[in-house]
Formats: C-alpha cells, sequence, structure tokens
C-alpha cells in the first residue's frame, strides 16, 4: 500500500519546478500572453530536451515511456506556474497515439511530438455540448478504408498551434461507428484558425475540412472505448493542472491574509478570513486525492477510469471556480487589478470549468455510473 | 504509487473474515448471550486494544492490520470490540503512555475486558473549546487531592465507574496549559453527584458531573502534577486514516440511494430528479475523497513521516456529511421522514429521523467544525492565532 509518489517522481518536480520558476515566472507568463501565438517556442523545446514533451511516449519513438502518474506531477507544476502551452493537448494527443497507431505511424509522427519539434492536438467534439460521443458529429463518406471529410471541428483547443490533430468522425452517417484519424494541418483541404479566451494563457480555434482524405496511413485504432478513454484523459489532465493552480492561488492568497493589516490586525487573523482559507484547503486536498487515484488508474485500473476522472472534475471544478472567485475577493480592491497576479487564476479557473465536462456533466455520470 | 496488499496482509484479512463467518450472528438476532460470547472471542483473538502493545495486553497490530480490521468490521457491521468505548479510545492509551506499573495493572485488563465504563471529564459550563482555561480545581492535602467544581457534557458519566478528570492544580500559572493536572476518579467517591442531561433525540448519554470535596489518593495522578495537557494528547501508534468510518460512510450511502429509488419527489421518481441525482454524487465524491485521503495519511504513517493536523480534512468532511446526508433522508421522505423510532408509521424504523437529530456526536465532540477550521488555518496554513 503506496498512495504517494516515488523519489524519481518527487525528484521530477523539483526539476520542473525549479525549471518554470526560473525560466517561466509570472512575468515571463504575462509577456508570452502579449504574443500574437501566446506561446513561446524557445520554452518549449527546452521541455522537449528535457524529455518532457515525450514523457509518455514510448522509448522506441524518442518517448521517455513513464505513466500517467508521472505525467501528473508535471501537470500539476504547469498550473501551477500557469505556463501557456499546448502541454494537455499534447500529451493526450501523443498518449492517444501511443495506444491506437501503429508501428509505422507511430514512428511517422511520435518522435517529432516527444522532441517538441512538432505539436497536436485533438478535434474530437463537434460543438459545445457534452464531452461524450453524442457529441461527434461530423461524417466522413467512403467506403470503411478511406473517407472523405467535410465540416468544421469548432473548439479546437489549440488548434492555432498544432500541426497536426486527432480528428473524431462518423463513418458513412451520421450515427455511423466513430472513427479516428490523424490530419496533418499542411495536409489539403485543411484550414486552421487560432483564438484567445478569456485566460490569455489559454488558447482555442477552429479546424475547418474541406475534401480532407482519411486512409489507412493515417486511420487510427478506434473501439467503443477508445474515445472515451481518451476524454478521460483530459478530465485527469486538466483537473491535474487545477490543483497546481488552485495552491498557487491559495498560497498568494494566504501570504496577503498574513501581511495585509486592517483594523491593527492581519486579516488573516479574523475568522470569516481563515475559516474560508481553511476550506480551499480542505476541497484543495480531497480533489487533489481524487485525482492522483484517477491519474494512477490510467495505466493500472482502466476500469476505474471513468468513474475516479469524473468524481475529481465534478469535485475540482466547482471548488476552483470558488476559489478563483474568493481569492480576487479575499485581495479586496488590489485583486481587482490587471497588475496583480491573483485575477489570472481567477481566468484560469473560468477557463477549467468546461473543459472535458463541467461539474454537472460529472456528477451525472457519477450518479448514473452508480446506479441512480 | 501501489494498492496492492502484501501476502502478509491478505492473509490477516482473511483471517478476520473467517472469524466474521464463524462468530457474526446476523444484526436482528444479537442478544446479550450473543454480545458476551463476542466480547469473550474478541479478547482472546487480542483484537480488543489492538493498537495497543502486547505487554500490556493489547494486540500489537501494526497500522496495516489495524486498517484491514476495522475495515472488516464495519463491513459486516459487526458489533465493537469491546464496550469500554472512552477506556479504549482515550484512557488507555494515557495509562499506557503515562501511568505507573501499578496504574497500568489495576486499569489496562479492566478496559480490555469490558468490564466497566470510562468517562473523561474535560468541558466546564464556561470551558468548551477553549479547555485550557478550565476551572475545576484540585488542592493537595497530605496523601490527598480534594476536587472542587463541576464537568460538563461529560459523555457517559450516568454509567461509567471511573473518570479520567482534568483538573487545575496551580492558578497562576505561566501559560493556561501548564498548572492541570489528570486524576483517575471513582464515580462512586463520596462528594461526587451525576445529572444526566437528556439530548434532543432522546435519552440521556452524557451529564453534568459535581465535585464537592472530593477526596483522591495522590496515587491516583496520571502522569506528573501540571502535565495534565500532555497527558491527553496521546501519542500511541494508532492508525489515523479513518478508513473504518468510510466503510460505514458508504453503507450509508448505499442506504441513501436506495431510499432515493424508493421515493418520489414532486410527483415523480426521485430517481429521476436532477438535483436529487446530483446531490447522492455529491455525497459519493466527499466520500471517495475521504476513503483516499485516509490512504495518503496511511502512506506517510507507513513512511513515519509525520501526521499532525491534515487529519482535520476528514473530520470535517466527516461532520458536515454526518448532517447533511441524514437532513437529506428527510427531507427526501417529507412528512413522512418525521416520525422517530418509537413513533407509529416510522419509515425505516425511524433511523433516519434519529439521525437527523444525532449529527452533534460526531460534528461537535472531540472539537467542532469552527475549531478544525482554526487548527488547518493556524497550524497548516500558519495564519496567526485569534
Amino acid at each position: 500500500m503506496n498512495f504517494g509518489f516515488n523519489e524519481e517522481q518527487e525528484l521530477l518536480r523539483d526539476q520542473v519546478r525549479r525549471f518554470l520558476d526560473t525560466n517561466c515566472p509570472l512575468s515571463k507568463v504575462r509577456e508570452i500572453m502579449k504574443e500574437p501565438e501566446g506561446f513561446s517556442r524557445q520554452l518549449w523545446q527546452q521541455m522537449g530536451e528535457l524529455g518532457w514533451l515525450g514523457l509518455v511516449i514510448p522509448p522506441d519513438y524518442g518517448g521517455v515511456g513513464l505513466s500517467w502518474v508521472d505525467l501528473t506531477v508535471i501537470l500539476e507544476e504547469t498550473g501551477r506556474s500557469l505556463y501557456p502551452s499546448p502541454f494537455i493537448s499534447h500529451s493526450i494527443a501523443a498518449s492517444t497515439l501511443a495506444e491506437t497507431a501503429t508501428d509505422s505511424q507511430q514512428k511517422r509522427w511520435l518522435t517529432d511530438l516527444a522532441s517538441g519539434d512538432s505539436i497536436a492536438s485533438l478535434a474530437i467534439l463537434d460543438d459545445d455540448g457534452p464531452p461524450n460521443a453524442d457529441n461527434i458529429t461530423l461524417v466522413g463518406t467512403g467506403n470503411g478504408k478511406s473517407f472523405m471529410l467535410n465540416g468544421e471541428k469548432r473548439l479546437v483547443p489549440d488548434a492555432g498551434l498544432a500541426d497536426l490533430f486527432i480528428v473524431a468522425f462518423r463513418e458513412g452517417t451520421s450515427n455511423g461507428k466513430i472513427a479516428l484519424a490523424v490530419v496533418e494541418r499542411d495536409q489539403q483541404g485543411v484550414s486552421v484558425t487560432g483564438t484567445g479566451t478569456m485566460d490569455q494563457t489559454k488558447r482555442t480555434g477552429s479546424v475547418k475540412l474541406d475534401n480532407v482524405t482519411a486512409d489507412e496511413t493515417s486511420l487510427l485504432h478506434c473501439d467503443s472505448d477508445t474515445i472515451v478513454r481518451l476524454l478521460d484523459k483530459g478530465v485527469v489532465a486538466v483537473t491535474a493542472e487545477i490543483i497546481g493552480a488552485a495552491e498557487a492561488a491559495l498560497d498568494m492568497t494566504t501570504n496577503y491574509a498574513k501581511e495585509r493589516i486592517q483594523f491593527d490586525s492581519p486579516i488573516g487573523r479574523y475568522q470569516s478570513v481563515k475559516h474560508r482559507l481553511a476550506e480551499i484547503y480542505l476541497d484543495i486536498e480531497s480533489f487533489k486525492s481524487l485525482l492522483y487515484y484517477a491519474a494512477w488508474t490510467v495505466d493500472e485500473s482502466p476500469g476505474e477510469l471513468s468513474r475516479s476522472a469524473s468524481l475529481a472534475k465534478a469535485y475540482a471544478s466547482q471548488a476552483f471556480a470558488q476559489i478563483g472567485i474568493d481569492s480576487v475577493h479575499l485581495h479586496g480592491a488590489i485583486g481587482y487589478t490587471a497588475e496583480y497576479d491573483i485575477q489570472l487564476y481567477l481566468k484560469r479557473s473560468k477557463w477549467a470549468r468546461p473543459m472535458y465536462g463541467d461539474t454537472d456533466y460529472h456528477y451525472e455520470r457519477v450518479a448514473t455510473l452508480g446506479e441512480l | 504509487m501501489d494498492f496492492e496488499y502484501t501476502e502478509e496482509e491478505q492473509a490477516f484479512r482473511q483471517e478476520v473474515r473467517d472469524f466474521l463467518d464463524e462468530n457474526l450472528t446476523a444484526a436482528n438476532r444479537r442478544d446479550a448471550n450473543f454480545m458476551a460470547n463476542w466480547l469473550k472471542k474478541v479478547r482472546e483473538k487480542r483484537w480488543v486494544g489492538f493498537s495497543w502493545p502486547k505487554e500490556v495486553g493489547g494486540g500489537g497490530g501494526n497500522i496495516m492490520q489495524q486498517v484491514i480490521l476495522k475495515e472488516e468490521m464495519a463491513s459486516r457491521k459487526a458489533p465493537p470490540l469491546g464496550t469500554c468505548m472512552m477506556g479504549l479510545a482515550w484512557v488507555g492509551p494515557a495509562i499506557i503512555q503515562y501511568g505507573t506499573e501499578e496504574q497500568k495493572q489495576r486499569f489496562i485488563p479492566d478496559i480490555l475486558d469490558s468490564k466497566y465504563h470510562w468517562c473523561t471529564g474535560y468541558s466546564e459550563p464556561n470551558v468548551g473549546s477553549d479547555l485550557a482555561s478550565l476551572q475545576c480545581k484540585a488542592v493537595r492535602e497530605g496523601d490527598f487531592y480534594i476536587v472542587n467544581g463541576t464537568k460538563i457534557w461529560t459523555s457517559l458519566a450516568p454509567f461509567a465507574s471511573w473518570i479520567s478528570l482534568l483538573v487545575r492544580t496551580s492558578s497562576n500559572p505561566e501559560s493556561k496549559h501548564e498548572g492541570i493536572t489528570a486524576l483517575l476518579v471513582k464515580m462512586d467517591s463520596p462528594g461526587i453527584e451525576v445529572r444526566p442531561i437528556e439530548i434532543m433525540a432522546g435519552g440521556a448519554v452524557f451529564a453534568q458531573v459535581f465535585f464537592d470535596e472530593v477526596k483522591v489518593p495522590v496515587d491516583n495522578r496520571l502522569g506528573e502534577e501540571g502535565n495534565g495537557w500532555k497527558v491527553t494528547i496521546s501519542s500511541l501508534a494508532n492508525e489515523r486514516s479513518s478508513i473504518g468510518e468510510v466503510t460505514a460512510m458508504y453503507e450509508k450511502l448505499e442506504r441513501l440511494k436506495e431510499l432515493v429509488r424508493k421515493s418520489r419527489k414532486n410527483g415523480k421518481p426521485a430517481r429521476d430528479d436532477v438535483g436529487i441525482r446530483r446531490q447522492i454524487a455529491v455525497f459519493e465524491a466527499r466520500i471517495e475523497a475521504m476513503r483516499l485521503n485516509g490512504f495518503r495519511y496511511l502512506t506517510k504513517q507507513i513512511k513515519r513521516e509525520p501526521l499532525s493536523s491534515e487529519t482535520s480534512v476528514n473530520k470535517l468532511h466527516r461532520a458536515n456529511l454526518e448532517v447533511e446526508m441524514t437532513d437529506f433522508a428527510v427531507e427526501l421522505l417529507g412528512q413522512s421522514g418525521l416520525q422517530l423510532r418509537d413513533q407509529e408509521g416510522a419509515v425505516d424504523g425511524g433511523s433516519w429521523a434519529t439521525a437527523a437529530l444525532s449529527w452533534p456526536d460526531v460534528a461537535i465532540c472531540g472539537g467542532t467544525p469552527n475549531i478544525q477550521k482554526n487548527i488547518i488555518a493556524e497550524r497548516i496554513l500558519g495564519l496567526p492565532k485569534d
């Protein structure tokens, strides 16, 4: 029985935290936010050199071949530092390719994804609906071996930066079997639009497909569990980043409450302030435990992944949304200014809430899985 | 991370299961005979005081064995391992750690054999959460302490033969915590009066206890004079994962789901109501969080890393869940949820209604939720004390 990280994982955490503290402090985050792409190629390349972009890619294809528990360690830190990058989309896509692509496909794509020379994202859902197969409506016309894709995938995370996309579509008709294919950005008929969000550290976009071909070279293995598993990995990744970001917001607010003097006393002495901070600690500790377990199930107990991922995200996105609001609130007027950093976490909490399903969606799934 | 049990741990779990198969009678057929036999059998197994050292008659169970034993007992709704609750939870560990050899021999076997009840005299009429400012006084006269004062909210006092009492032995201490001494006092000592206090769910499990010139032999002092505060905080290697409680809460959640499946809300099946489905899922998330928090605490204890105030997180969850789950059931039942155990037409034997009036047992005893929040804020987050 050991529900903790091992020495290598603790070492990895120290290493990632030191790297991001040095190379991507909040002052740097703000610089990157102002760039048109909202992204630093240089930092990304460094992440690749350190092996972190290929963490869950097999060693045969240039990766490190580690587990989702290890990936969670990095995601907590990218969340803590608000590191602006497509790291979540990229990692889910890489992990999915490692599980569903043929050897020659893996050779073709994964090596460049591991080094950071190429970036991957996901064009799975068609619209702002539930994060499940019901929301895959794009139809590929064809004969089972080769399909022609026509349509638009909206709300593709990090679309503007990605070189390749895992695209989900229906074979033949709108209620056909679901298939997955890799579509490259420079393929004929593909046009990509990138755009920002309220959270300037997170980007989205859309991918238009005009007579784009998906054939045996680009089709991936896809059975009934593949889409569920892919989306559940998204749930885990977003929630892992929530942990780090929520902890950073709690740290910042706690420090402020210790320093800010009103009525001759630090405000952190008043129970209306200190009790709220204690509740935030309780929530973070709790969704952290839920998420660690969910991350463990990805590789070690896949049958439990959906329930445990939903429990973690349901708890975390609701709690984090309130943490974002209350952190600004507890700072008073200074928290409302663009200059002060706490507002960046409020924005992050708004971004994280709908990603891969909000609290309503996931609690409903928990109720259904619990035979209610 | 791994959630595997070692071969020894699996063997121990099997031993507990076999024992339960052989010795546990269905809940509705457990009479006095069964109970007497049960207590004898678990005592022979050394599962009473399982975490205590073997030298004093305990089981010497390690952290994982303690968890497994609690988990198996809870999942089969077995009766408690010994009926001397306060002795097993508080007084025994303090005597083992601070008692004299004579005190150990005199008290520990009786606690393990469920001979009589202990109670603990901490709170006073004007002293609740701020325990260190207690007033009940003891003055040394020769070989005796003379005790005057009163204790209140003393659980089990109406049934207890002994009380472990915190008294003030020095009135001008440097710190409020100093000058407090622990005394072990026989409840039939001349000058003690017990006035039971009825609780809102009915019955009297606690009382106010009055001390008027009560003579206590100095030999019955536990630990040094002025050391009483330390004595109450036992540091025995008890597992603190609360996984036993979590098993019971999952069982309660299942009963709650059963209630939802057979109830109606606004003329429709309750299981189709979005709000009700969500509330059940919220309970599940919090119970699962408690279970997994518990595994993290357990991991720390196994690695012998310091485990301190973070366990307040699970105490808070449990207090909140205890209140909210029973209240949810009573609300769901509507007017049919209002009958208590002994009232005509009570649903599920009135257990939900009674539980909805009994949560202070869990939520207030051992530190109110507000105190737990102070503990987290001050000891973990380092915020200034009130």
